[in-house]
């Protein structure tokens, strides 16, 4: 008689105190509110307090990791919609040299400049990307690698907008708090207004968009012209902390193209997982201090952000933010296969 | 009668590569028309649906609708325009909700115009919408995530979402393979409802008993060209058609 | 008449950076976004063979190619296996390992005026008004060897027909008894020996610097884009115009033009005419 061999398998069970909390009956129990309440609400008030916190070096480092985790934002924000860029440095660069050509060529203060980066990004980089939203994902991720790229070399090149050597002695902003303050309530402000928008109707057409496209036409909807839209978004968040860093720095230069601006953004989504905008903040925040505190290694810096990526993307595609949430909703259990 | 026709096909022509889709194409459609497609496997019927959607560019021919040009006009022109077109491979979002799904061609321009005031509460469109297709609006179905619904609900869906844009023309590519004698038995008199309302319908089919019973006009392809156009019983007749569809045999009772 | 010369020149050197990369890419669908960092690591083994073993230098070229062949096809077991399929991410992945290591030699001192490779013909002849040096000539005959070479190997080998088949369709192929994973890491191993054979002819020509790698990269998908993927004619007549356009750039304008040249031209062509001019894959741009 021979003997069956026992079969095991992993199970994913939602646990209890999530099923609970599915209803509205959910404020009934203060456990269940706060099981609810307290992932969302403590990262917001730790980062709202910080800036009081941190003086100096870390306070800097604070500015930092929220401009980063803008430019991973608007990656984010894109990828949604199917636009994949290998090039928010493009975004990046165009809202630094707004903001200081502006500061430096006519004295215009921050509290213009910043503004009218921000909304000049985005058209600029629309009209830039408009061109090429129709294109297969690899091209214009392709595209977009290039871009920064050529604006940099040609600045380079032409002597235009302070050249090589860039514009010094800008305006900055009026106290190092109110400075990091800008910073911290721009990343949560549109880390909130990304998850709103993302799980409205319009972002609904997003993201239908970026699951086949042909469908949506067919939905007498122009896609291209939400694609653009959508880069317009990104554009303009991208340049908002390209004018922040402009006036934290008060120097504007070419290294506003560099390649940095365009990897550690999708490092850092790719590290937290896409289409969350939790996830893309969690990574930012995570990947920002971690290569400070590594500063003596130098140019190692970049070469760990892309060992972050790779690792990322073949191991654990779908991010720490899914598993972590996955973690927190859900157990496991080893069952047999009957 | 108006003296202009609906929609005006002129001489479609086709080839992807070294196949002739389609060749010579004409025909003409009517307001308040309905028009049945036929054809054996691989005549070009669904190339006839992208050519005058804009899915595909023909080589050379016209498509006029209301007057105007739309040949290698963009689908989205097209479908705002008032041509809507459902989908032989059903073309839905899996992942979302059934409802959800109409949300997508309620979020256009030409949905905003016409829905009016309305607009504003899109998710009760939708569900009305899919409570006429027999999504019973009490029940669950609506809400379920649409990758879990059967075949037959799929395909309603799809009709759904092609009628949430509330076309002047609407194009159906096999609306009916793959649903049951009841579903199709449901859908046919909805079908039957919107022509007599007004909307014009150009319909794809292999059921052609089904389809000869609310068609008025038939047209016949092989090989991507009309070889027929007439009434049912007339065309079926006709000796080219029933060499294109040689050993079937065609009961009209 | 200087200027065909340097043209032709340049425009040969073009070619051999894209060789490597076309044959992967064009050929079998894989973005291999590292292939420049090869092309200067292959330049770095070279040199550590030289000067810390004292090879001398043919050994240390052809043992410098075989390392970046495996380095190649080790890079698709560990990078792309996972990935195959997905081509942006294959490009994402392929690019950050090509940057991570570019970073990792600029960390190590791989920068300034310090290193070269020998130049192994001395002397040279005179075409005219231009003197040219033998180490010119020997590129330009590499050039053509292997670009006359790529078009042979496609065309009328098998394992040439295999790559193509993989691009083209993977399931078919797969199905006929073409095995995926290892005709894709042959191609890998192919294009990186590619690149390093390119890097031992043209680096002695100039300094070895760790911003080579980008460059190349830059270029090499210049000459691909323009002259559209999967054609090897494309790639020549590419590898003119944008050979002949850079020397133009910098007799007419100035010298600092030169690298705009190819990233314009990248820009220009996928803005214009995304499948470049002998370009077959009409799928960039329409598709139901």
């Amino acid at each position: 008689m021979a003997e069956a061999k026992v079969q095991r398998r992993r199970k994913r069970l939602d646990r209890g105190i999530k099923a609970r909390t599915d209803t509205i009956f959910v404020i009934a129990s203060k456990r269940d509110t706060l099981y609810l309440l307290l992932p969302r609400v403590l990262p917001v008030i730790a980062l709202l307090i910080l800036p009081l916190v941190l003086k100096g070096y870390w306070g800097k480092v604070l500015v930092f990791a929220c401009m980063y985790g803008l430019l991973a934002l608007s990656w984010d924000f894109m990828a949604c919609c199917g636009l994949f860029s290998l090039g928010q440095a493009l975004f990046f660069g165009m809202g630094a040299y707004i903001a200081g050509t502006l500061n430096h060529y006519f004295q215009i203060p921050p509290i213009i400049t910043v503004p009218a980066a921000t909304l000049g990004s985005g058209l600029l980089c629309a009209m830039l990307l408009g061109p090429v939203v129709r294109l297969k994902g690899v091209y214009f991720a392709m595209i977009t690698l290039m871009l920064p790229l050529l604006l940099k070399k040609m600045i380079d090149t032409t002597g235009i907008f302070g050249g090589t050597h860039g514009l010094p002695s800008l305006s900055p902003f009026p106290s190092e708090l109110v400075a990091t303050y800008l910073a911290v309530v721009g990343f949560l402000a549109c880390l909130f207004i990304f998850r709103r928008v993302i799980n409205s109707d319009y972002g609904l057409v997003l993201r239908a968009i970026r699951d086949d496209d042909r469908a949506v036409m067919s939905g007498a909807i122009n896609i291209y012209w939400r694609k653009i839209q959508a880069v317009f978004i990104s554009g303009a968040v991208g340049g908002f902390a390209g004018a922040l860093m402009t006036h934290h720095y008060q120097f504007l230069g070419l290294s506003t193209f560099a390649l940095d601006y365009s990897i550690l953004p999708v490092a850092a989504v790719a590290l937290g997982g896409q289409g969350t905008f939790a996830g893309a903040a969690i990574g930012s925040l995570f990947l920002v201090p971690l290569s400070e505190s590594l500063r003596a290694l130098g140019g190692l810096r970049m070469a760990i952000y892309c060992g972050i990526l790779i690792v990322s993307i073949i191991g654990l595609p779908e991010g720490i933010f899914h598993y972590m949430a996955r973690k927190y909703h859900q157990f496991e259990k080893v069952v047999e296969v009957k | 009668m108006e003296a202009e026709p609906l929609l005006r096909v002129s001489r479609l022509k086709k080839s992807f590569g070294g196949i002739l889709a389609a060749y010579d194409l004409s025909f003409e459609l009517r307001r308040g028309e309905f028009l049945g497609v036929i054809g054996p496997n691989g005549s070009g019927k669904t190339t006839l649906v992208n050519l005058i959607t804009g899915f595909v560019k023909p080589n050379s021919g016209q498509v006029v609708f209301k007057a105007k040009d739309i040949t290698g006009k963009m689908p989205y022109t097209i479908a705002g325009m008032g041509i809507s077109r459902t989908f032989q491979m059903v073309r839905l979002f899996y992942n979302l909700p059934a409802y959800k799904n109409l949300i997508i061609p309620l979020c256009s321009s030409r949905s905003k115009k016409l829905w009016g005031g309305k607009y504003g509460e899109r998710d009760d469109i939708a569900i009305d919408l899919l409570d006429d297709m027999g999504f019973e609006r009490d029940s669950q179905v609506p809400y379920k995530v649409a990758g879990s619904l059967p075949h037959g609900y799929l395909k309603r869906l799809d009709l759904a979402r092609a009628l949430a844009l509330r076309p002047e023309v609407l194009i159906l590519d096999e609306l009916f393979s793959g649903m049951s004698m009841s579903e199709v038995a449901s859908t046919l008199p909805l079908l039957e409802k919107f022509n007599e309302e007004g909307l014009s319908i150009i319909m794809i089919e292999h059921r052609l008993r089904e389809l000869f019973r609310v068609v008025d006009r038939v047209l016949v392809l092989n090989f991507g060209m009309k070889i027929a156009d007439g009434a049912p019983a007339e065309v079926m007749n006709r000796e080219e058609v029933k060499k294109a569809y040689l050993g079937i045999h065609i009961d009209l009772v | 008449m200087s200027l065909l010369i340097y043209g032709l020149i340049n425009s040969v050197i073009l070619a051999l950076y894209t060789v490597g990369f076309s044959l992967c890419y064009g050929i079998s669908g894989i973005a291999n976004f590292s292939h420049g960092a090869l092309y200067i690591l292959s330049g770095f083994t070279a040199w550590n063979f030289l000067n810390a073993a004292g090879l001398p230098f043919y050994l240390a070229a052809v043992l410098s190619v075989m390392i970046t062949a495996i380095l190649g096809f080790l890079f698709y077991w560990v990078l792309l296996l996972r990935v195959r399929g997905i081509p942006l991410a294959e490009l994402i992945v392929t690019f950050a390992a090509g940057m991570g290591m570019l970073e990792l030699l600029t960390w190590k001192g791989f920068y300034g005026m310090r290193y070269s490779l020998p130049l192994f013909m001395k002397g040279g002849i005179e075409i005219g008004p231009v003197a040219i040096d033998f180490q010119r000539i020997f590129v330009v005959g590499t050039g053509v060897a292997l670009v006359v070479f790529l078009w042979l190997f496609v065309h009328h080998t098998r394992v040439g027909l295999a790559f193509r088949a993989m691009a083209q369709n993977e399931r078919t192929a797969l199905s006929v008894g073409i095995e995926s994973d290892w005709i894709g890491s042959l191609s890998m191993a192919l294009g990186a020996a590619l690149a390093a054979t390119a890097a031992m002819v043209i680096l002695p020509l100039g300094m070895m610097e760790s911003s080579i790698g980008l460059e190349v990269l830059i270029y090499a998908l210049a000459v691909a884009i323009v002259g559209g993927l999967e054609s090897t004619l494309g790639m020549i007549v590419g590898s003119f115009i944008i050979g002949f356009g850079q020397i133009a750039a910098a007799r007419y304008i100035g010298a600092k033009w030169m690298i705009i040249v190819p990233l314009a031209a990248i820009v220009l062509v996928l803005v214009v005419k995304p499948s470049g001019i002998f370009g077959k894959f009409k799928e960039l741009e329409e598709r139901v």
